[in-house]
C-alpha cells in the first residue's frame, strides 16, 4: 500500500516535472529547455543542475555563470570520466555555444554546479537560478527537482 | 619426380611447424597455469575503516562474502548519486540475493566526510550500502591498496573538489578484486557481471 502511494506520488512529481520541462525560455537569440536537477540527500554539499540551450544566432553565445542562493557557490563546470576517473572543473570563463547549435548540459557533463548547499534539494520542489549570459545577460530559470540519483528530467528513460 | 618430393616436404614441413605450434602453446599453457600470477599487480587486501556510526569497520566485517565497492565523496554531484542509485536498483533487482553480497560506499574525503555525514548520504539511496570513512591516514592506505584514484584538486577560494576512480569495485569473498563495473554501466551487463561475482 505504501509502495503504491509512493509510485502515485512519484508519478504526479513526474508528471508536473515534465510539465515544467515543456516550458522553454525565449532570452535574446537563444531558446533555454528543459532544466531540471536531482534531490539531494540529506548533508550533501554539493548538486548539479541541467538544461539544454540552443543559441539561434549567427553569433557565438557564452555561458559566463550562475547565480542561486541555495548555496555558498553556484558555477558553471565541466565534467568527465577519463580511464575510469571522474575530474570535475570550474570553468572560469564560461562555455560557449556556438553559432546555431545547441548545447545540453546534462550529467557527465557540463552543469551548473551548488558548492556548499544551504540544505538539500528536495523532490518535487523547484529551484530559481540566474543564468549568466555574456552578451544575452541574465535570465531566470525554474529547475524542476527529480529524484535523488535520476538521470534525466524526463518522466522514463 | 621432384614435384613428388617438393610436396612430400612440404607436408612434413607443414605438420613440423604445427607440432611446434601445438606444443608452444601447451607450453605456454602450461606456464601460465603453474606460475603463480606474480606478475600482476595485486588490487585490494585488508583494511581498516570506519562506519556511518563511528564504530571501526575492517574486511572481516564483510564475513567473506562478496563485495560491491565504490569510492566516493558526498560533495560529489554526479557521480556518486548516480552510482548509489545504481547500487540501490541492483539491489532492488537482486532481491533476497542482494543479502549475499555486500555494498560499501568509501569516502574518499575523510576530511568533510565525517561518520555522520556519510552515514546521511548514503542512506538517503538504500540503508543495505555500508558508509565507510576513516581518518586520513586509513582512507589513504585503502585508496593506495585498492589502487584508486583519489586526488584533492583546489578551487580558487581554499575550498576543494576531488578526482577519483568513478567504477564500482567487484571484491570475491577472499577480497581478490575480480573487475569492475564501469560508471554509468547500463543494467543489461552489470547485473550480470554481478550474478556471476554471486555464483564464483
Amino acid at each position: 500500500m505504501k509502495t503504491r502511494a509512493l509510485l502515485v506520488a512519484a508519478a504526479l512529481v513526474a508528471f508536473t516535472g515534465s510539465a515544467a520541462l515543456a516550458e522553454s525560455i525565449q532570452h535574446g537569440n537563444l531558446t533555454i529547455k528543459d532544466a531540471w536537477t536531482r534531490a539531494t540527500p540529506p548533508k550533501a554539499k554539493g548538486g548539479g543542475a541541467f538544461v539544454t540551450i540552443t543559441n539561434n544566432g549567427s553569433e557565438d553565445a557564452r555561458l559566463t555563470g550562475a547565480v542561486s542562493n541555495y548555496a555558498k557557490r553556484t558555477e558553471i563546470h565541466e565534467m568527465a570520466v577519463n580511464d575510469g576517473v571522474m575530474k570535475m572543473r570550474k570553468l572560469d570563463e564560461g562555455v560557449v555555444i556556438p553559432a546555431g547549435e545547441t548545447l545540453e548540459l546534462k550529467p557527465g557533463s557540463y552543469h551548473v554546479m551548488f558548492m556548499g548547499l544551504n540544505q538539500p534539494f528536495k523532490m518535487g520542489e523547484e529551484l530559481n537560478v540566474t543564468l549568466e549570459f555574456e552578451k544575452a545577460g541574465p535570465v531566470d530559470v525554474t529547475f524542476p527537482v527529480m529524484k535523488m540519483g535520476a538521470k534525466s528530467g524526463k518522466m522514463h528513460h | 619426380m621432384n614435384v613428388a618430393k617438393t610436396i612430400r616436404y612440404g607436408a612434413w614441413a607443414a605438420v613440423a611447424v604445427l607440432v611446434a605450434a601445438v606444443s608452444a602453446v601447451t607450453v605456454m599453457k602450461f606456464v601460465q597455469d603453474d606460475v603463480p600470477q606474480a606478475a600482476t599487480v595485486q588490487i585490494g587486501g585488508p583494511f581498516e575503516l570506519v562506519d556511518g556510526k563511528g564504530q571501526v569497520f575492517t574486511d572481516k566485517n564483510l564475513n567473506g562474502k562478496p563485495t560491491l565497492m565504490f569510492f566516493g565523496f558526498t560533495y560529489c554531484p554526479d557521480v556518486c548519486p548516480t552510482t548509489l542509485s545504481d547500487m540501490q536498483g541492483w539491489i532492488e533487482n537482486l532481491g533476497p540475493k542482494a543479502d549475499d553480497l555486500n555494498f560499501v560506499f568509501v569516502s574518499v574525503d575523510p576530511e568533510r566526510d565525517t561518520p555522520d555525514v556519510i552515514a546521511d548520504y548514503v542512506a538517503a539511496f538504500d540503508t543495505r550500502v555500508v558508509p565507510l570513512t576513516g581518518s586520513v591516514d586509513q582512507v589513504k592506505k585503502v585508496v593506495k591498496d585498492y589502487r584508486v584514484y583519489a586526488r584533492k584538486v583546489p578551487l580558487d577560494d581554499g575550498d576543494y573538489t576531488m578526482d577519483h576512480t568513478a567504477a564500482v569495485y567487484m571484491l570475491n569473498g577472499d577480497l581478490d578484486f575480480v573487475g569492475t563495473i564501469s560508471y554509468q554501466e547500463p543494467e543489461e551487463t552489470a547485473l550480470p557481471k554481478i550474478r556471476k561475482l554471486l555464483g564464483s
